[in-house]
């Protein structure tokens, strides 16, 4: 099936297999391997990019579900060099060790502070939820997103 | 001049990670690669009757299809320690072969490997393999695998033990005392057995160019010269030089990415067979079934005390299950890495441990975080808590009555233990006054009073662990069964224009070594960290090392790079000497240069590098070249230590636990990133918080895994957590030039039992005097009910 989707601002246009899901779509025919792939079943959550502005898990969604719809991905995070706040909030606070769930956190971040931006500590916990770090024992990426708010929020 | 140790450097791997631009196996493409995927037994003991690839074979894009009749059939993966029986019998080996030719002994064995141009086109392939199976009996606990008639895992021996092992004090000696002793405490419990779970799945891409008549495996793991020595040495027989192991960035490991897997030397082999790359990275459900988990002790034990709460005698017997084969590290784990820790923090006079360790229809156990010292802490400090309890004491009275007094390993000796190991230096007094301090323990022990008669169950937990790390002394460990040393390499390599690569054999994956190592080498030569790079993670460009486990990185591979920047500067002084037309002795170095002692006459580290590069002007039988690599093979384990305290909260109604306040105070000798060390134990604490209250892989009565995803196995979520809260004391390792001593696995050594004591204290009251973790809603309310 061909399909057309935005993704980091650029359209592409592609003809792939009905089952492909958008995860190894981005992974393997655009090269954008910055979404991971930690489970196949949206338990992890490393694969977590935005589909029109709102936080998905892309291993679970077909490519083709989203022929026509405007994506993020962690690759369009960045402006050219600067990092975006959340990226540089999760450095500043070492809110990630082997970085494997780090992309994943870091859309969930964003999702989590567009649609809360002075959250509490308690709903960015409950906002994490679907996403799993083994590696930070979750501290440091609570702290991330909240030095991340004040810093959108200043 | 800027200095760096002991500060939170932020890490450099950080940019390319927060940009998704990391290089993970998976995220490797090369031309012309070919996908794997696996027929598995859905058996966990079967006899296979037959195995039919022909539809197979001839699906669409299909390269190959082998099984245990082709000639990979003949390999197996070794095992690295060799534990022998007690009587002497040497211990039993299994072939564990890279495919099943024609038994099963777990579920999720490969019985054969589909090769297609597509992952889809390989997993469509793996449907159209027929294999019949005649399914037998399966054991999966390791008690009931040693009762009389269970079913056997290896028919060829006459039970399933794989070896058994003691070690401790004469048996009959601990015995006399527990039966003389003022009062015995008992318990029963399993150390049940729990899945690693790196959130990155393993992942191998095997390349053999013809032409060269060469390898190269990118791989997923924590080892990669380890990896290479096994596959070549022991599983293939095929030469060392020609193969590469590279393991670029690995998405976490906790042990089980230390191992060499079957999948590794498959993909080797068969990229000869079908001169192309092939690439298999595992699903999440494959790794629950073939990674090799952690754990799995049944214990029994007893601890005596005499009259004053003094620990007089302990003794403990255990079956710990080895799956179906050894894995690489798999006989060492409730061993030496085991009862060499039941000393703990206390002076117990009297220790004996006996090991049975029984082959069971399960994945391979094997290390995972802390590797048999969290099932010690886990036994100690829960039978600690028990007795204070029975005795009507306070379970941190109780403790500091037996703790061994405060000792620096210089001018004080080392504590010689009952179970071999002689502890570097310790303090184990000062962590538990400074985590009651963060507790307020008086105060809270007040709230628990008023809490309870509002009908909240509040309840408060301690664990005063200890460790042994920085793995290891090599003539230590091969007395006691390794089959390699555990020593590790640190090359030095001076640029002419004095900038630094350094190759280590520690292996980061989440560690963040590129960034501490980097730290304290632009320290000790006093130069910019930005003028050091650390390169790992690829056989062709570190000459050999034994990989990151057991929290050795810095203490060993550490200590490694030191000793070869030593060697830089003793080289470095005499060029210096030479063109500053002075005597050595009358230099020193410091802030990057050479200068004559009370004279303003110096040269740079960046001239003298030049200087050794372009050896016109030089000193006589100096060779050019300032280029160094050393072997670091530590005289001692290093033994860090720690109070960790858990507050929790039991819903009268339902039995959920809510861990409320955890508050950890580490001592984990010197500290170079005191950033990274937070890190590190915020992510054990979780990690061994998880076995406490959620994570349990379960196996049925068939040996099927009813836990085989993330819709059933209770993976640690933030909003299981409060905030962590850390503080440290230092008390530095007395035998390593960093004075280091490892802070990778303390937080999951130390946190388990302190949560199920604390369960235990808030129910207590209730007559309630133990329970079996995972402490589930259901466990505890069932326990309420009684």
């Amino acid at each position: 099936m061909q399909i057309s989707i935005k993704i980091n601002g650029k359209m592409h246009t592609h003809d792939i297999e009905p089952r492909i899901s958008l995860a190894q779509y981005l992974r393997e025919t655009l090269n954008l391997t910055g979404t991971h792939i930690g489970c196949d079943t949206s338990g992890c959550g490393a694969c977590t990019v935005h589909v029109d502005g709102a936080a998905v898990k892309a291993c679970t969604l077909l490519a083709v579900q989203v022929d026509g719809c405007e994506i993020k991905t962690i690759e369009g995070m960045a402006n050219g060099k600067d990092m975006h706040p959340i990226q540089e909030a999760f450095k500043e606070n070492h809110g990630l060790q082997c970085g494997f769930c780090t992309p994943g956190m870091v859309m969930t971040a964003a999702d989590i502070l567009k649609n809360n931006p002075n959250p509490s500590e308690e709903e960015i916990r409950h906002g994490l939820e679907g996403n799993f770090c083994r590696c930070t024992g979750y501290h440091n990426i609570v702290k991330s997103i909240q030095h991340a708010a004040k810093t959108i929020n200043s | 001049m800027e200095t760096y140790i002991g500060k939170s450097v932020k890490r450099r791997e950080d940019n390319r990670f927060l940009k998704g631009a990391g290089k993970y196996t998976d995220d490797i493409k090369l031309h012309g690669m070919t996908q794997a995927a696996f027929v598995r037994s859905p058996y966990a003991h079967a006899k296979v009757l037959s195995v039919d690839i022909s539809a197979a074979e001839n699906a669409e894009g299909v390269v190959a299809v082998y099984t245990g009749s082709d000639a990979c059939g003949a390999f197996g993966v070794p095992c690295g320690w060799q534990v022998d029986f007690k009587d002497g019998e040497t211990m039993r080996e299994p072939l564990h072969p890279l495919l099943a030719k024609d038994k099963i002994n777990h579920l999720g064995e490969a019985v054969a490997i589909v090769i297609a141009e597509t992952l889809e086109l390989a997993r469509d392939a793996v449907e159209l393999v027929t294999v019949n199976y005649e399914v037998l009996p399966a054991v999966t606990d390791p008690k009931k695998a040693m009762e009389p008639g269970a079913p056997k895992v290896h028919e060829q021996w006459g039970d399933n033990a794989a070896f058994d092992w003691c070690i401790g004090n004469d048996r009959a000696e601990v015995e006399a005392a527990l039966a003389g002793a003022h009062h015995v405490t008992e318990m029963e419990f399993k150390n049940h057995r729990v899945a690693p779970n790196a959130i990155e799945p393993r992942s191998y891409i095997s390349d053999y160019d013809v032409n060269a008549d060469k390898w190269t495996l990118y791989t997923s793991t924590q080892n990669p010269h380890l990896v290479r020595l096994l596959m070549c040495a022991f599983a293939l027989g095929i030469p060392e030089h020609k193969v590469r192991v590279v393991s670029y960035d690995v998405g976490g490991g906790f042990g089980s990415k230390i191992y060499h897997y079957t999948e590794e030397a498959l993909l080797t082999w068969a990229s000869k067979e079908i001169g192309r790359p092939i690439k298999w990275t595992s699903d999440r459900t494959e790794a629950f079934l073939t990674d090799a988990h952690g754990r799995d002790h049944v214990v029994h034990s007893k601890m005596g005390f005499d009259k004053d709460g003094k620990i007089v005698a302990h003794l403990t017997d255990e079956y710990c299950a080895m799956g179906a084969y050894l894995s690489t590290f798999a006989p060492a784990v409730p061993t030496y890495l085991h009862g060499t820790l039941f000393q703990g923090v206390y002076t117990t006079p009297l220790i004996h441990l006996n090991v049975v360790a029984p082959f069971t229809h399960t994945v391979a156990v094997d290390a995972y975080r802390g590797a048999g010292r969290p099932e010690a802490t886990y036994l100690l400090e829960r039978i600690v808590s028990k007795a204070a309890r029975e005795m009507n004491m306070d379970p941190t009275e109780l403790r500091l009555k037996n703790f061994i007094a405060p000792f620096n390993g210089t001018t004080e000796p080392g504590y010689q233990t009952q179970v071999a190991l002689q502890y570097d230096s310790g303090n184990y007094h000062g962590v538990l006054k400074r985590a009651l301090e963060m507790l307020g323990y008086e105060d809270f022990r007040k709230e628990q009073g008023e809490a309870r008669k509002n009908g909240k169950l509040l309840g408060v937990g301690f664990s005063t662990y200890i460790e042994g790390c920085g793995i290891a002394p090599s003539a230590v460990v091969g007395a006691l069964g390794a089959r390699a040393g555990l020593y590790e390499v640190g090359h030095v390599r001076v640029q002419p224009t004095g900038k630094v690569s350094v190759f280590t054999g520690a292996h980061s994956h989440g560690q963040g070594h590129e960034t501490v190592f980097a730290q304290f080498v632009a320290d000790k030569l006093g130069i910019p960290m930005d003028d050091v790079d650390i390169i790992h993670g690829d056989t062709d460009q570190v000459a050999f090392g034994m990989g990151t486990y057991g929290s050795r990185s810095l203490a060993v591979g550490g200590s490694a790079i030191i000793k070869s920047i030593e060697k830089v500067l003793e080289k470095g002084a005499k060029i210096a000497a030479h063109k500053l037309e002075a005597a050595e002795e009358d230099l020193e170095y410091a802030e990057g240069k050479w200068t004559v002692k009370g004279t303003d006459k110096s040269i740079s580290f960046g001239d003298v590098s030049l200087t050794a590069y372009v050896p016109h002007d030089y000193p006589e039988g100096v060779e050019p070249g300032l280029d160094f690599s050393s072997f670091y093979d530590p005289t001692n384990f290093t033994y860090p230590f720690g109070t960790h305290i858990a507050v929790v909260e039991v819903c009268p109604d339902t039995g959920k636990v809510t861990l409320k306040r955890f508050v950890a105070c580490d001592d984990v000798g010197n500290v170079m990133n005191p950033m990274i060390v937070d890190g590190q134990i915020h992510g054990g604490v979780v990690q061994g918080v998880g076995q406490a209250l959620l994570e349990e892989v379960v196996y049925d009565g068939e040996g099927q895994m009813i836990t085989g995803s993330y819709m059933d196995y209770a993976m640690p979520r933030a909003d299981d957590f409060p905030m962590i809260e850390t503080d440290r004391q230092v008390t530095p390792c007395p035998h390593n030039p960093l004075g280091v001593k490892g802070a990778g696995e303390a937080g999951a050594i130390g946190s388990t039992p302190a949560v199920v004591n604390a369960v235990v204290d808030a129910l207590a009251h209730l007559g309630i005097t133990d329970i079996q973790m995972p402490v589930t809603p259901q466990r505890v309310w069932k326990a309420m009910q009684n």
